[in-house]
Order: C-alpha cells, then sequence, then structure tokens
C-alpha cells in the first residue's frame, strides 16, 4: 500500500514515524490551513506591537471609542480611553499564548512524569496515585483555581502555575495506560535484564515510545488552557492592568457592546480563530498518528 | 446495587472533605479580610466584628468551628449580606440556578442526540459534514465569547430577547443564557454520538438485525439507539460540571440571580462563609450527580454490574 515507505531505506525509526506522520498532516487540508492562521496570528501578535504606530496603553486624544478605520491608524478602532484596539488585541495575544505555551509545558511536565511512574511501578502504588488522580477529578476545580487566583493576587507566573497544575490529570491517565501497556514488551524486560535503573528504563524507553498519544493531547490541552486562562481573566481574575489578554479583552467589550460591538468582536474573533485552529490541528494530528488509521 | 451506591457515598466523604478543607484554608490565607471596604473601621469596631465571627480566633479552631457547625447543617452567616445566613442565600439561588441548568442539560440532549444519529446515518454527506464543522467550533468557541455574542445579536441588533436579567424566568429572559449555556455540550454530544453510532452499526448484532430483514428505523431505534448512547450517558456528569462551572460566567453576564454570580462576587469580596458555603453545594451536587449518572450507566448496560 505505501510504496513510499518500502522504497525509501529507514534511517531511523523514530525519524520514520515522524516524517509519515508529518506526511499524513500535509494532506489533511483543514489540518495545514489551521496550522498555518496558527502561525500568521503568533506572528502578528509577536511582530505586531512593534508594528502599530500606537503603544499598549498610549492614548489617542482624537479618538475616543472611534470605530474601525484605517483612516485614522486604528485599524480595529479604539476603546473608551482612545487606546488602540489592534495594538491591545496583540498584546493580549501574547499573554494568551505565552500561558498556553507554559502553563501546557507545566501539565505536560507533571503529567507524564505523574503517569510513567504510576504505571511502571504498578501494584499497590499505583492504585494510590490514581485513586488521588480520581479523587483531584471529581474536585470542582474551577472553584478551587478561582479561589487560588483571590488568594495570592492576580500574578500572570502563579496563573501559569495554577493552570498547568489542573490540566496535567488527563495527560497522567494517558501516560500510565501507555506505560502499563508498554512496560510488558520485550525491549523493556530486555533493558531490565541488562540492569537499566528503573529511572532511566522510564526517561529512556518508555516516555518516547508513549510520545504519540502525548503528542495529540497536547494539542487538546493548548486550546483548553487558553480557554481557561480567559474565563479567569473574564470573571476578572486573570492578568492585570496594564497586561491584558484577550479574556479581560472580551469581557471589556462585553460591556461595551451595545455602543462599541467591535471592542467585543474584534478579540473574539482572535480568540475564537485559535481555538478553532488549534482543535482542527489536535484532530489532525491525531489521525495522522493514530497507528490504526494507518 | 444498594451496596454499591452505599460505598460510593462513602467514598465521597474524603473527597468533600478535601475540598471543605483545601478551599476554606485557602480563603482564609488569602489577604485581606471581609470587613475592609472604602471605609476604614474604627479599630474597636472591627475588632468586635471580628470576634462576633470568631475571625480573631486561630484559624485551626475556627476550621473546627466551622465544621462543627457544617456537621449540623449550618453554613454560617454572610458577611456581606448582613441579614442572611449563607444556608437562606443558597436556597435563594439554587432554583435560579437550577432551572437553568435542567433547560440547559434538556436541550443539550435534546438537539445534541438527533444530530449526532443524522450525522452517523448520512455518514460523509454534506449534512455530515455541516453538522460536525458546527459541533468543532461549538466545541471550539468558549460560552463566554458565545454568550456577549447572541445578546449582542438578538438583544441589541435585533431587539428580539432581552440581553440581560432573570424576571423570575420568564421564558424570554431565558433563552439567551440557556442557549449560551448548552451550545458546548450540544456540541460534545454531538460529536460522540456519531463516533458511537458509527462504531454500534458496524458491530455484529446490528447486522444480524438487518439480516432478519428488520426496517430500518427499527434497526436504529430498537437496537442501535441504547448502546450507542451509552458513552454519551457516562459523559453527562463532566457535562453537568461543565454546565455548573459555565454557569458562574453565564449568570454574570446576563445577570441571574444564581448561585455562580454570588461565587465570583463573594471571593473577591472575602466573604468566607458564602464562598465555602456554594462550594461546599456545589461539591456535594457534583459528586452526588456523578454517582447518579453511574448508577443510570449500569441501568442501560447490562454487561456493567456493581455488585462486588
Amino acid at each position: 500500500m505505501m510504496t513510499d515507505t518500502a522504497v525509501s531505506t529507514p534511517d531511523s525509526a523514530g525519524d520514520s514515524l515522524a516524517r509519515e506522520a508529518w506526511r499524513r498532516l500535509k494532506q489533511n487540508k483543514a489540518a495545514t490551513t489551521s496550522l498555518v492562521l496558527l502561525a500568521l496570528i503568533t506572528l502578528a501578535c509577536v511582530a505586531g506591537p512593534w508594528l502599530t504606530p500606537w503603544a499598549l496603553d498610549e492614548v489617542d486624544w482624537n479618538a475616543f471609542l472611534t470605530p474601525p478605520s484605517p483612516e485614522n491608524g486604528h485599524y480595529a478602532g479604539t476603546d473608551a480611553n482612545g487606546r488602540d484596539l489592534l495594538t491591545r488585541v496583540f498584546h493580549g495575544g501574547r499573554v494568551s499564548l505565552s500561558v498556553a505555551l507554559v502553563a501546557t509545558f507545566v501539565s505536560l511536565v507533571i503529567g507524564v512524569l505523574y503517569g510513567a511512574v504510576a504505571g511502571f511501578i504498578g501494584g499497590r502504588t499505583d492504585n494510590l496515585m490514581m485513586r488521588f488522580v480520581d479523587i483531584m477529578y471529581s474536585l470542582p476545580f474551577m472553584f478551587l483555581v478561582i479561589l487560588l487566583m483571590v488568594v495570592f493576587g492576580r500574578n500572570i507566573l502563579l496563573i501559569y502555575a495554577a493552570i498547568g497544575a489542573v490540566e496535567w490529570l488527563d495527560m497522567s491517565r494517558i501516560v500510565r495506560g501507555q506505560v502499563l501497556a508498554l512496560k510488558r514488551r520485550e525491549f523493556v524486560e530486555a533493558a531490565q535484564a541488562l540492569g537499566v535503573r528503573s529511572h532511566k528504563i522510564v526517561t529512556r524507553h518508555l516516555i518516547p515510545n508513549a510520545i504519540g498519544p502525548v503528542i495529540v493531547y497536547v494539542t487538546l490541552t493548548v486550546p483548553k488552557v487558553i480557554l481557561l486562562e480567559s474565563f479567569l481573566s473574564f470573571l476578572g481574575l486573570g492578568v492585570q492592568e496594564p497586561l491584558t489578554s484577550w479574556g479581560v479583552l472580551i469581557s471589556e467589550g462585553k460591556d461595551m457592546m451595545e455602543t462599541a460591538p467591535w471592542m467585543l468582536l474584534v478579540p473574539s474573533a482572535f480568540l475564537a480563530v485559535t481555538l478553532l485552529c488549534l482543535n482542527f490541528l489536535g484532530d489532525g494530528l491525531r489521525d495522522a498518528l493514530d497507528p490504526k488509521t494507518r | 446495587m444498594l451496596r454499591y451506591t452505599l460505598k460510593r457515598l462513602l467514598q465521597a466523604i474524603p473527597t468533600l472533605l478535601i475540598v471543605i478543607t483545601l478551599s476554606f484554608f485557602l480563603m482564609h490565607l488569602a489577604p485581606g479580610g471581609p470587613f475592609d471596604g472604602e471605609r476604614q473601621l474604627p479599630p474597636e469596631i472591627e475588632a468586635n466584628l471580628m470576634a462576633n465571627y470568631h475571625l480573631d480566633e486561630p484559624v485551626w479552631k475556627q476550621y473546627l468551628n466551622y465544621m462543627g457547625n457544617l456537621l449540623q447543617g449550618d453554613l454560617g452567616p454572610s458577611f456581606k449580606y448582613k441579614d442572611f445566613s449563607v444556608t437562606e442565600l443558597v436556597a435563594q439561588g439554587f432554583p435560579v440556578s437550577l432551572e437553568l441548568g435542567i433547560w440547559a442539560v434538556g436541550l443539550a440532549l435534546l438537539i445534541g442526540l438527533p444530530l449526532g444519529v443524522i450525522a452517523a446515518l448520512r455518514r460523509n454527506s454534506t449534512i455530515d459534514y455541516l453538522v460536525m464543522g458546527t459541533a468543532l467550533a461549538g466545541v471550539a468557541i468558549p460560552n463566554f465569547v458565545i454568550a456577549p455574542l447572541l445578546a449582542l445579536v438578538f438583544g441589541v441588533f435585533l431587539g428580539w430577547l432581552p440581553v440581560g436579567g432573570w424576571n423570575e424566568g420568564a421564558w424570554p429572559n431565558l433563552v439567551l443564557p440557556v442557549v449560551a449555556l448548552s451550545i458546548q455540550q450540544i456540541a460534545y454530544i454531538a460529536r460522540m454520538m456519531r463516533a458511537s453510532m458509527i462504531e454500534v452499526l458496524g458491530s455484529h448484532f446490528i447486522r444480524t438485525a438487518r439480516a432478519k430483514g428488520l426496517a430500518e428505523t427499527e434497526v436504529i431505534w430498537r437496537h442501535a439507539m441504547r448502546p450507542a448512547m451509552l458513552p454519551v450517558v457516562s459523559y453527562l456528569g463532566p457535562a453537568i460540571a461543565g454546565i455548573i462551572t459555565g454557569s458562574v460566567v453565564i449568570e454574570q453576564i446576563f445577570g441571574i440571580p444564581g448561585i455562580g454570580r454570588y461565587f465570583v462576587q463573594a471571593a473577591l469580596n472575602r466573604d468566607y462563609t458564602l464562598v465555602m458555603g456554594t462550594v461546599v453545594f456545589y461539591g456535594a451536587l457534583i459528586v452526588l450527580l456523578n454517582l447518579l449518572v453511574d448508577l443510570l450507566y449500569s441501568a442501560l448496560d447490562p454487561q456493567i454490574r456493581y455488585d462486588d
């Protein structure tokens, strides 16, 4: 069926898996479009604030609450304080995207380590560790995160940590399942027979082999994390002035929507498109990496 | 069944205990107290107030005190709404949140299930792509974006429905918040139903049913529906939890006097007892509903027995 893989000399197993997945991903139109759009949005948020003539909290005294117009240079209009909305959306995007990256990384590290250890040790420890995860699952987490934000103030580092600390549960379950299946395989037995130490087996043999589902899950975690951050910011518990994020901007826009609908529409569009693309990309990656659909 | 239920109820106790303890200490760690308002109170008055509510005692003592009262079903007085006890506030807000939630879950099932079935039956058709594309958008776009947009379009531009307020639950006031709250769940349920329906339709007993010469509607309604609904039923737990947390935002946006709105305001006001009250109440509710969902699941799936 796959002539090209048969012809090309497989240089290494890991490489060909990645290449194969990439080839399949490129055939998925929705996923590639999403990837391009995401790249554009990221680029705009990173470079945008330097390109627009306005600073984040610079007030244009000639333009309070003006609708979008290319003439005065406010392509997305201004808010009630005369600040350029597009600039603010780009800055907000920086915060939202950085939260996505850092918090996802935090959840990834906790989840992978926890799941791998539980699955590898197995037995009673596994049972206990997973029971703990079950308990965590049944907690009304949103309430605890809200409390955390209230307690420690609205600090962006804390947002990273709090969201990451909440989102690792699914990851740990997935990794544990993978590890449980992997650890009975011959190559792990061989490593054990050779006297490789446990932590080496986990880091060198188990985690790399469980990476496929983890990558897929990461792309699905990123939108969740962005969502959670915007949710908190929307409630007034997220980042603080002068920083802003998409959630903050949407919340501000909601209060002004009757007089200045663009203040709601522009940040909503950015957030919605980003989340949509991330979901498409996640679905595409899952199809590309899933060996069953090959 | 009874044994299983009792066991699960017993297991719920440590979970709730953790929730209560965590939120109690978190809340008391927070800088500021319930009585620092705009105006600085004279120190004697503040001291009196603190003594009145036992806030001058060490935290562990307050904790034991709180737990003692909780066991007797007393959630304590609210610090901000001075004339009300927390129990009264929760009792006031809950019917409102409940009405909103029931409508939202109902709407999610009523629309999500048929959409999923249709998409599965017309697999890879235009309808399928349309339904699944919309569903993905519904999954991706958060309710706090959808809600103001709905209010903008139907409330401001078209003027068909009120942009907010509760008005004793009159239906025009209900429509937008319920729709905003359920869209995400509709999307999830439709996706899940489609996937499981496709899987069930490919299984042997469906082939047998068709081979017997049963009509297609019979095959789907009598044979395929029940097993196909199982994943949706097991999703109901998270769905309900999602609707409960979603209501925090939705109640805020539409100015609905339910529990969710109390919670955020109370957390910001350091209204310790009200925050604790809502956490305890919703924690218990989620645990209970999860149990109910599991029992419903076993009732639908004869392969699952909880008799160990």
